[in-house]
């Protein structure tokens, strides 16, 4: 557990940065500074690892006063990730990963243990280790900076902006696998940034800052919901009001029965079946359910023709969201990758439903319309039916 | 068996020059090259640390690399003039002078190299729980490293020039031999035999620190990576 109490910095010329924070962080959750610039917030996180040290106030990790603590070894417990990536350019990607370790002099064979199991984790090949960051990609590049931060098991993970200097898809991806790290390893995050998708999406809980002081610090839910001060209403933005206002609705409620094949049927199969349900998405699934892949018009034209077997013909980068996730995140999500549906899954990474835009369309319609739809519908299917029919007669 | 040497040609004469004091040229040929080397290497273990410091502490920079400045701008011959005041005739006066020119490329380099270094990589050394000791040692050092080596390349060609005016002063170095040669009659072969090995210890040594410069070169490092790829 994190304390934070009356914490302040101020600056030679008398500007406070930070004005007297207090809050409290629990171990595991993920949480977000959000302000516009100049409002502290990466300040506030700087002074978590005493990058910056407070000019007054105290910061308690689990009972010990981190101010009376060596602040080098104090350092090597708490990951630090920034938005520059600041991967060392004459350090392979081994060497990158494993500098905290190489700190904490572990011998050899434990750090080369570390860098493969590491490297795993983010979805990169072993021979990347042998590379230079030069090499890499800015998302790969801060793939291996999120790694630098988790090699010595460390507890806490401070992160400034991390995803900032990335493109939208890349950054969409790195926020899916901190996530999914952050709640598979139990890991407390604390994270800066001054995107609000960002912080609704990742955080359990944000803390708004303004002009150094905490104005709001909840559940994002909460926030949406009671925004503290006009500040928060403004920094929210009308729009996402709007969304929060329906009920909230999870996928499990919308979602529709997929249509899935196994693995181990032949191409053939595949596309009699997506003639007789009439769908053009056709999900790759093992005997346990579990998702692999998806088949679409794609797979069977084009240069991917000549495949024999649905596991060489199917896509296997699927994008999916997990049951119990906010409609509202999975609407955003369809619309910013362009998708034209996505496959829910439960915890064991079974296929379970799915949400299509016409699932969204008919959602938005009962909310609009309320217990009208069904008069509606007929009404709007006999007025456009009737001339037709003259017409053919 | 003494030959009538003015009835040769420059070239004979140099080449005969050559038969003759073969050894002798060679001593002097190392003499010049370590009294240059002592000097520069001097100034390295002086102004590498200053550099460091000197780009850590930001007041300090202007005064420091004043002073280098007014050094360099001392004509060789009379610094060495100088200096023989006080240490005499001889290779020490010679080494002082190499290392007191051999400052400031040392000095600046070193402060350029270290102030080059992309702030956000200390930052996240020093995040990580890098004492200030490592962030020298594993990432400024490193990646001034090429920068710093330029510093040492320029100073031991400069010095190289300033060792064989030392002959003036009596240190020996090739320069000797090419007083020797002014001081003769028709002396263009021994005045040759003394510049030709000068002038090819300066580019031998031109290229071998330009070659390891180019090694310790981060961004040239990374170009020959996405060659690679």
């Amino acid at each position: 557990m994190l304390s934070i109490e009356q914490l302040t910095k101020t600056y030679r010329g008398g500007k406070k940065a930070v004005d007297h924070m207090t809050l409290t962080i629990e171990k595991g959750e993920f949480i977000a500074f959000i302000g516009t610039s100049g409002s502290g917030k990466t300040t506030a996180l700087r002074m978590i690892n005493r990058m910056v040290e407070p000019t007054s106030g105290t910061i308690t990790l689990d009972g010990n006063d981190l101010s009376k603590m060596n602040a080098v070894q104090l350092r090597r417990q708490i990951g630090y990730v920034i938005q520059q990536i600041g991967l060392m350019p004459h350090m392979t990607i081994r060497d990158n990963i494993t500098l905290v370790p190489k700190l904490l002099k572990w011998d050899k064979p434990q750090k080369d243990e570390t860098a493969k199991r590491l490297i795993e984790l983010v979805n990169l090949p072993e021979s990347y280790l042998d590379m230079y960051p030069a090499q890499l990609s800015g998302g790969q590049q801060q793939r291996i900076g999120v790694l630098r931060a988790l090699a010595a098991n460390q507890d806490i993970i401070l992160m400034d902006e991390p995803f900032g200097a990335l493109d939208p898809i890349t950054r969409d991806t790195l926020q899916d696998l901190m996530k999914d790290l952050q709640v598979r390893l139990g890991k407390t995050v604390i994270f800066v940034t001054h995107d609000m998708d960002e912080a609704i999406k990742l955080a359990d809980r944000i803390c708004i800052m303004h002009e150094g002081k905490v104005v709001q610090f909840d559940t994002p839910d909460n926030i949406l919901a009671n925004p503290a001060t006009d500040f928060v209403r403004d920094f929210l933005g009308s729009h996402r009001l709007i969304q929060q206002k329906p009920s909230v609705k999870t996928v499990d409620e919308v979602m529709i029965q997929p249509i899935a094949i196994t693995i181990e049927k032949s191409l053939d199969d595949a596309l009699r079946l997506m003639v007789k349900k009439r769908v053009d998405t056709l999900f790759v699934v093992d005997a346990n359910d579990h998702l692999l892949g998806y088949l679409n018009v794609d797979s069977f034209t084009g240069p991917k023709r000549q495949h024999d077997t649905i596991a060489e013909a199917m896509n296997n980068e699927v994008i999916y969201v997990k049951t119990g996730t906010k409609l509202q995140d999975t609407v955003r999500r369809i619309l910013k990758r362009n998708l034209q549906n996505i496959p829910v899954v439960d915890h064991d990474s079974k296929l379970v439903g799915l949400i299509t835009r016409a699932n969204i369309v008919d959602t938005i319609y009962d909310t609009i319309w309320g217990d009208e739809p069904l008069e509606a519908t007929d009404a709007l299917l006999t007025n456009s039916a009737s001339p037709i029919e003259e017409e053919t007669r | 068996m003494m030959e009538d040497l003015s009835k040769l040609s420059t070239w004979e004469q140099f080449t005969y020059y050559f038969r003759e004091n073969g050894m002798y040229v060679l001593e002097q040929f190392m003499s010049h090259f370590f009294i240059s080397v002592y000097g520069v290497l001097l100034a390295a273990l002086i102004g590498i640390p200053l550099g460091i410091f000197i780009a850590k502490t930001s007041k300090l920079a202007t005064p420091v690399m004043a002073l280098a400045n007014i050094i360099q701008t001392i004509p060789a011959l009379a610094l060495m003039a100088m200096l023989m005041l006080v240490f005499g005739l001889g290779k020490t006066t010679v080494i002082v002078t190499v290392f007191l020119y051999s400052l400031l490329p040392i000095i600046k380099n070193t402060y350029t190299g270290i102030l080059s270094i992309d702030k956000s990589l200390t930052d996240a050394g020093r995040g990580m729980g890098m004492t200030r000791k490592q962030v020298l040692y594993m990432i400024e050092l490193p990646l001034s490293l090429s920068i710093i080596i330029t510093g040492i390349r320029i100073a031991l060609v400069v010095a190289i020039g300033i060792t064989a005016i030392g002959a003036f002063i009596g240190a020996g170095g090739l320069g000797d031999i090419i007083i020797r040669g002014t001081n003769a009659t028709d002396g263009t072969a021994i005045i040759l035999a003394g510049a030709i090995p000068t002038a090819l210890m300066a580019v031998i040594v031109d290229v071998i620190l330009g070659w390891l410069e180019r090694r310790f070169d981060p961004q040239k490092k990374q170009q020959r990576l996405e060659k690679m790829i």
